[in-house]
């Protein structure tokens, strides 16, 4: 069995007569992205601060590494402690700063790296958080999506071991809570850190989560898998994943996938009318443009091509959802798999001139004048019976996927 | 008496007494929270990276006040100049005048007043600075970089209040006599010759020695209550945010002058 990370054995807040945590026991692993979700006020933030000491338990004990953290001496405590970033709610950015001073604050506090490496640190850090404009301003020449950007930029400069993050998409607009959760799951990959987060961004966040935690009036509602947390199908959990959740993916404009569910039942509800049900599911590669273009390309393309479907299936009867960060179920009643897959060919040409064209603009910024990337747009189109879970149309319709529209990113140099 | 009088007495006076107590020991707890900080903060200085933050902070503390305590240093030399000589001169001593300016300001007034103004100056920005800090979790902020928030933000105060005391306050002697020539000398008609005699002929190295460790000590109490209060505004239990930023300034200043008051008695009467 794997050894948490970091253990919470009974822990106990209280703040003068309310008890904001009750006997809390949860466990944190290693390389995971866990969120851990809540109504306001149920003590997430204040958990998050006994992870990094800013608060000590009444009662109860916090294990770090296997290691009572009541019990380890100050060296200890502080060897522990250095590799933990925190991202405050608010930012909590050094206001009398610039970004560069901001971003290269713990390296010049807490190293012995010269100036020179300093400064090429923190500014490969803006520059990879799409701030270098924002380089020599204050955070109060900046707008709260771009400060948000800057607490992230200082949070990994350092390059942590887990990264405690404290509610970073609010206040943003969907493009850029995308981004930011884009840049977590990347930067996650990229450096190996375990992220501790807080979000309300459903489902995006549970796109990337590797393990939710749901505290409920001070204590662990639930914590596992966000597929353990559906099936298990406590009302506590479906109430408070609905009221999270909505009806429309903020993003893209489609359906969330409660709501997804909900028509797709009401459809099979009335099978008998429905004659023949197809399914397409169309996919991009968000890691991989994320990686060529940055976060907000990447973003862009799943943008559009959620706009695009919305306005192609919708007017015929079709419904679609996000059921993963990149990929997108349509479900085409009254629709046999030859007419949807004339219909995903006709919508496939759509995007090729249109849609993509749209983040042009965006892409050629980032592919250098020697180099060339192509944005693939996989669709598998597959029948639907009436018998069928969207988890099984899903696998069904991958394993049919292909490309079918192309978009190459290039300056005019030679391809790679 | 009866015992039942005796009683209603008790009664009467035993809430004043748990008032007198509560209130004692908030105020001892608080002389030794601040005692165990200003510790704390000054082991911190001897640390890496200090220079370029004392040098700062010696610029906004020091350099920065330094017109404001010449500037009331030349006004109280020149009132002090007016007041003895019309006192003086109904003793016929008039030509004590530059003693008596000379010895009121090293000994008592230049330590004093240096401490007031720079306690009012510098003093409420560090209360109101680093209590802003720590309302926008910034000090946090500092905890979360691995960064100790008392190395960074309180020790360069303390050295800087401590290296800029003593030199503001030989600014404001040296200021202050000057205005008492002016008022003195120039506008009343005392021999100058004899005004700078008196001056540095009564003026010995233990009155300079004397303001000097006024001013030393001074410079450290201001620093520490103000870094205290800014510090732990978020813990006041009369205001919260804003407000508790405000409060903690004017409790920093309030509360330095008032110190200062009763430090230069008990520094006084040991150095007599």
């Amino acid at each position: 069995m794997e050894t948490p990370l970091i253990e919470f054995k009974n822990v106990t807040k209280r703040f003068g007569e309310k008890t904001v945590l009750d006997k809390v026991n949860l466990n944190i692993y290693e390389n995971r992205i866990t969120t851990i979700i809540g109504k306001s006020g149920t003590g997430k933030s204040v958990l998050l601060k006994h992870i990094i000491g800013l608060l000590k338990p009444d009662e109860g004990t916090i294990i770090f590494q296997g290691k009572p953290v009541n019990k380890m001496n100050k060296g200890e405590w502080k060897a522990c402690r250095s590799q933990i970033a925190y991202l405050f709610q608010n930012n909590a950015l050094l206001d009398s700063m610039t970004v560069l001073d901001n971003v290269a604050f713990p390296l010049r506090q807490t190293t012995n790296f010269n100036r020179k490496e300093i400064e090429k640190r923190a500014l490969k850090r803006i520059e990879e958080l799409e701030l270098t404009e924002a380089t020599h301003k204050f955070p109060s020449e900046l707008s709260g999506g771009m400060q948000k950007r800057v607490a992230l930029a200082r949070a990994l400069v350092m390059d942590p071991k887990i990264v405690l993050f404290d509610e970073p998409t609010t206040g943003q607009d969907p493009i850029r809570k995308n981004m930011i959760l884009s840049m977590i799951t990347h930067y996650r990959r990229k450096l190996g850190f375990t992220a501790v987060m807080i979000s309300h961004d459903i489902p995006d966040v549970f796109f990337i989560s590797d393990r939710i935690i749901i505290l409920w009036e001070g204590a662990v509602g639930f914590e596992g898998t966000y597929e353990e947390a559906v099936k298990l199908k406590l009302p506590m959990i479906d109430e408070f994943f609905r009221s999270l959740e909505g009806f429309q993916d903020e993003l893209t404009g489609l359906l969330s996938r409660e709501a997804f569910k909900v028509h797709y039942a009401a459809m099979l509800g009335g099978t008998a009318t429905v004659a023949a049900v197809s399914a397409a599911l169309f996919s991009v590669r968000l890691n991989l443009m994320h990686e060529a273009l940055g976060p907000q390309a990447a973003i862009e393309v799943l943008r559009a091509l959620g706009e695009y479907t919305n306005r192609r299936f919708n007017p015929i009867g079709g419904f679609s959802a996000r059921h993963s960060r990149d990929e997108i179920l349509t479900i085409l009643p009254h629709t046999s798999i030859d007419e949807a897959r004339q219909l995903v060919a006709d919508f496939a040409q759509e995007l090729k001139h249109e849609a993509i064209d749209r983040i042009q603009s965006i892409t050629m910024a980032k592919v250098g004048a020697d180099t060339s990337f192509d944005i693939y747009i996989r669709a598998g189109v597959t029948g639907v019976s009436s018998t069928d879970a969207v988890d099984q149309i899903i696998e069904k319709a991958r394993a049919k996927q292909e490309i079918v529209a192309t978009h190459r990113c290039n300056s005019g140099g030679k391809e790679q | 008496m009866t015992p039942f009088a005796q009683i209603g007495i008790l009664n009467t006076i035993a809430p004043l007494f748990s008032i007198i107590g509560s209130g004692t020991l908030r105020l001892l707890g608080n002389f030794g929270a601040m005692a165990i900080f200003f510790s704390l903060a000054f082991v911190n200085i001897f640390r890496r990276k200090q220079l370029h933050e004392i040098i700062n902070q010696i610029f906004y503390i020091g350099a920065r006040s330094s017109l404001i305590v010449m500037l009331v240093g030349l006004f109280t030399g020149m009132v002090l100049g007016l007041q003895l000589f019309y006192t003086l001169v109904k003793f016929g001593s008039v030509g004590a005048l530059g003693s008596a300016i000379s010895l009121s300001l090293v000994r008592e007034m230049g330590p004093v007043l240096t401490a007031i103004m720079i306690a009012a100056r510098a003093g409420s920005g560090i209360a109101a600075e680093i209590g802003m800090l720590r309302i926008s979790e910034q000090v946090d902020a500092l905890y979360t970089m691995g960064v100790d928030p008392v190395r960074y933000l309180i020790s360069p105060r303390i050295v800087a209040a401590i290296i800029s005391f003593p030199l503001l306050t030989a600014f404001f002697d040296l200021i202050g006599i000057f205005g008492g020539y002016l008022t003195g000398v120039l506008l009343l008609g005392t021999n100058a010759g004899t005004y700078f005699y008196r001056v540095q002929s009564s003026l010995n190295m233990v009155d300079i020695r004397g303001g000097f460790v006024k001013s030393l000590i001074f410079g450290a109490i201001v620093s520490c209550i103000c870094c205290f209060q800014g510090y732990f505004c978020h813990m006041r239990t009369d205001s919260y945010g804003a407000r508790a930023v405000g409060l903690a300034t004017v409790s920093a200043v309030v509360l330095s002058c008032v110190i200062i008051l009763v430090a230069d008695y008990v520094i006084t009467s040991f150095l007599m």
